[in-house]
């Protein structure tokens, strides 16, 4: 009955999405406020019946009625709670229902909160977003149904994939469906400013706190995502270059530029065509991490279902929305006028240098991802791009990019002054070189690299703090007006701050964990000891243990440093009987910002285990950088600005003066 | 400076960095991809020795030997040839004989695959896709790999050990 009751709820959402789609278009070429705003009300029944839809599938999960498909293969009776919940979207079907959740919710609060909206905008927004949503809905039920029954029903059920086990399921695909998905907005937002061929400063003032929500939730997800894969993987890799990564990685870059080059149109109303392509580009980004996540062509941790006629229907939306959006700009982009003239050398110059390294950074993974494919499918053999290709070819433009992300905020707008901020960045630069040299000369012999990207990462965090202290005017100013003037400063610009600085913390802790982690592998019997970076772990002895469903194989290490106990570490090995799998839980213990790492490999008869031990120098560092930038994205988020919502157009030409 | 002079510059600006990315990536590519090879294969083109690919294939079973401090020996097999595989370190959870593995590396002098990194990857019909492509192409596949048990979508599953 649930089953069905979800199913049907689907259907009647996308009915209403099928509406949507029309109705409110109808109304904008006949100005009827009344059939505008159904948008607004089929919107937000969208989201109660998805709601419904979705609520329904959590429901038979948690009840674990293995009449239905989905949960038969995904799901066990003996499996934790919190997992049966998590499993919901821990599988193709699931984590379908997830996406459109999500696209729904973004509509809704669209529909909820757009009150300060131009009636036919909202009207137009709504409609291009249930386009998408019609799209899906229709996916899920012809080719992806999650509330298929099954004839006889088993007693039990097959069990979730033991690697999705874990509390990073939990977190790391809503956040990144947030993200993802939340980006529809902007795209929806662009394609009505083209079919309304208007588009001015407001428009971007009022893309841009969706953009920012989305990008913050793609930034935590992202992050949460590489730790869980550090974690649970089992040798403590981060950052794959997976396809699958690069899949989320390519909408964060194209989004990153999209609010940066949105900050240019609010202010100056400048770059208005790039940011509408910049939009259409990044939701399509992230339509093509959904194609290659969801139709198997690739080969990849994430794989789950390599079913062709998904691949081909999602291949179908793909081409649909990328296509039709594309040439909907070619025809109208054209008309947009141009406006905010500037020049080269000013904020708007280095916010346009931002944006040509992040999209050209973002080209390069998406040919880094794509050539394999287009290689076997064309010429017939295969082969893989991996990590190698990367740091030949995106490092160096980032680092290209770190190097100017101090310089951009504290150019003037219109004309900068790169030798005065050249000049203001001056300590920055020593700081930075003066890390270099103590870095150089404390690892003597290591190598040169590495002391030279620690350098550049401190640069971008003083030129950070450089920023703000130019702004409040710090060591210039008496202490209690540069307080005043901290407190008076825009979140947005302490946002910036923030973001800006949590790039340099991430590049040192990658930096660092890639140079000079320490690696221990080798067989030990009970009472043996492994010396790593200045720690000893000694092997206690090994137990098993029965879980819920699983059993596992516990080894206790006793960690001790300079003969100071410190802490005993527990890694495990689970063999998971339904699906007669088995997985590494690692044990970690943080030190600071450092982590100590150890993971179990096989047993041998005469009963010693191997194990891997790592010590991880400022690893954590690699996802307090997310973390921070997710955190500046917030700051700029509550700024008052944008809160109060746009100005008429009249007065925001008033506005744009007071340039920060 | 004119519109025109400010427009050249940010267009020359761009030209600048895309040329640069243009050389990057095509300096990467000359240097960094691997392709993927099965026994046959290797057997077939004479792979040079130091030369880094992906070797993918069935692990022979009873072919695997654990010497000391986790140094491990095994044979790959397409069903045409086999290759001798030497790796040390921890192999996969996944890693079984007589299913499929992905092992990247180089050849030595002596014609043994030195592996740097195994990766066993396969969804519930044990056969990851590299494998079961190349395997059906040389006609060695097996029906009952590829036959589903019913009512299930394939659920990938994925593990890898690097060294």
């Amino acid at each position: 009955m649930i089953a069905e009751a979800g199913h049907y709820a689907l259907v009647l959402a996308l009915a209403l999405a099928l509406i949507q789609s029309l109705v409110p278009l109808i109304g904008a070429r006949l100005r009827d406020a009344a059939l505008m705003n159904v948008a607004r009300s089929t919107a937000l029944a969208q989201l109660l019946f998805v709601g419904t839809s979705f609520v329904a599938l959590v429901t038979l999960h948690v009840t674990s009625d293995f009449s239905v498909a989905n949960v038969y293969e995904n799901s066990h009776s003996m499996k934790p709670l919190i997992y049966k919940i998590t499993g919901v979207w821990g599988n193709h079907e699931g984590s379908m229902l997830l996406w459109v959740l999500i696209l729904a919710l973004f509509g809704g609060l669209v529909a909820a909160f757009g009150n300060n909206l131009p009636l036919s905008l909202r009207a137009h927004v709504l409609a291009v977003q249930a386009w998408i949503a019609s799209a899906f809905y229709l996916f899920i039920l012809m080719t992806s149904n999650p509330f298929l029954r099954i004839a006889n029903p088993p007693i039990e059920g097959r069990d979730l994939n033991p690697v999705l086990q874990d509390i990073g399921l939990a977190v790391h695909p809503p956040m990144l469906y947030l993200g993802y998905v939340g980006f529809s907005i902007s795209f929806s937002f662009a394609i009505a400013a083209l079919l309304e061929g208007r588009i001015d400063a407001a428009w971007a003032r009022w893309v841009r706190p969706w953009t920012l929500v989305a990008w913050i939730f793609l930034t935590l997800g992202i992050a949460m995502g590489s730790y869980w894969a550090y974690y649970e993987l089992g040798w403590g890799g981060w950052w794959f270059w997976d396809p699958v990564e690069n899949a989320s990685l390519m909408p964060w870059l194209g989004g990153t530029a999209l609010l940066h080059s949105a900050l240019v149109m609010e202010k100056r109303n400048a770059l208005k065509v790039w940011t509408i392509l910049l939009s259409i580009l990044t939701f399509s980004l992230s339509l093509l991490g959904t194609f290659l996540v969801r139709s198997g062509v690739i080969t990849s941790v994430h794989a789950f279902a390599n079913d062709p006629t998904r691949g081909v229907f999602i291949l179908l939306i793909l081409c649909l929305f990328i296509g039709g959006s594309l040439s909907l700009f070619a025809g109208r982009a054209t008309a947009l006028k141009q406006g905010g003239l500037f020049a080269p050398i000013s904020r708007e110059g280095a916010l346009v240098l931002n944006n040509l390294l992040l999209t050209v950074a973002c080209a390069v993974v998406l040919f880094g991802t794509l050539y394999p494919l287009a290689m076997e499918v064309l010429a017939d053999f295969k082969m893989s791009v991996g990590p190698p290709f990367y740091n030949l070819s995106f490092v160096p433009l980032f680092v290209l990019l770190l190097l100017a992300v101090p310089f951009g905020p504290m150019l003037a707008w219109k004309r900068g002054d790169l030798l005065g901020v050249t000049q203001r960045l001056l300590a920055a630069g020593v700081a930075g070189l003066v890390v270099i040299a103590i870095v150089w000369a404390w690892t003597r012999g290591g190598s040169a690299l590495a002391p030279l990207a620690i350098g550049l990462g401190v640069f971008v965090i003083a030129g950070a703090v450089t920023d703000l202290a130019e702004r409040t005017g710090a060591f210039r100013l008496p202490f209690a007006t540069a307080l005043q003037r901290a407190r008076g400063l825009p979140r947005s610009a302490w946002g910036a701050v923030f973001a800006h600085a949590g790039l340099g913390v991430a590049l040192i802790g990658i930096v660092c964990e890639t140079t000079w982690n320490s690696e221990y592998i080798a067989t030990m019997r009970p009472n043996d000891v492994a010396q790593v970076a200045g720690y000893d772990l000694k092997l206690d002895g090994l137990f098993q243990r029965q879980g819920p469903n699983y059993r596992e194989m516990i080894a206790r290490f006793d960690v001790s440093r300079d003969g100071e106990a410190l802490s005993t570490m527990t890694p495990s090995k689970r063999s998971f009987t339904t699906r007669g799998s088995s997985t590494t839980e690692a044990a970690l213990l943080t030190r600071g910002a450092s982590q100590l790492y150890v993971s179990l490999g096989d047993t041998t008869a005469e009963g010693a285990i191997a194990v891997r031990i790592y010590h991880k120098p400022l690893v954590l560092l690699i996802w307090w950088g997310p973390v921070l930038m997710a955190f500046g994205g917030m700051l700029s988020l509550s700024d008052r600005r944008l809160r109060v919502g746009a100005p008429k157009p009249a007065r925001a030409k008033q506005s744009l003066q007071p340039a920060e | 400076m004119t519109r025109k002079q400010r427009r050249m510059t940010i267009i020359g600006g761009s030209l600048a960095v895309l040329a640069l990315a243009a050389a990057l990536v095509l300096n990467a590519l000359r240097d960094s991809i691997v392709f993927f090879s099965t026994p046959s294969m290797v057997a077939e083109k004479h792979v040079q020795p130091g030369k880094r690919f992906r070797l993918g294939g069935l692990v022979q079973p009873g072919s695997l030997q654990r010497g000391d401090n986790l140094a491990v020996r095994f044979e790959v097999a397409d069903g045409g040839a086999k290759l001798p595989v030497a790796y040390k370190g921890i192999l996969p959870d996944l890693f079984r004989e007589g299913q499929g593995v992905v092992a990247e590396g180089a050849l030595d002098a002596n014609g043994v695959f030195k592996a740097d990194a195994v990766l066993a990857k396969h969804d519930e019909t044990y056969m990851p896709k590299d494998v079961a492509d190349a395997l059906k192409k040389q006609g060695h596949w097996k029906d009952d790999y590829g036959a589903k048990p019913p009512a299930t979508t394939a659920q990938g599953n994925s593990q890898g050990a690097v060294r």
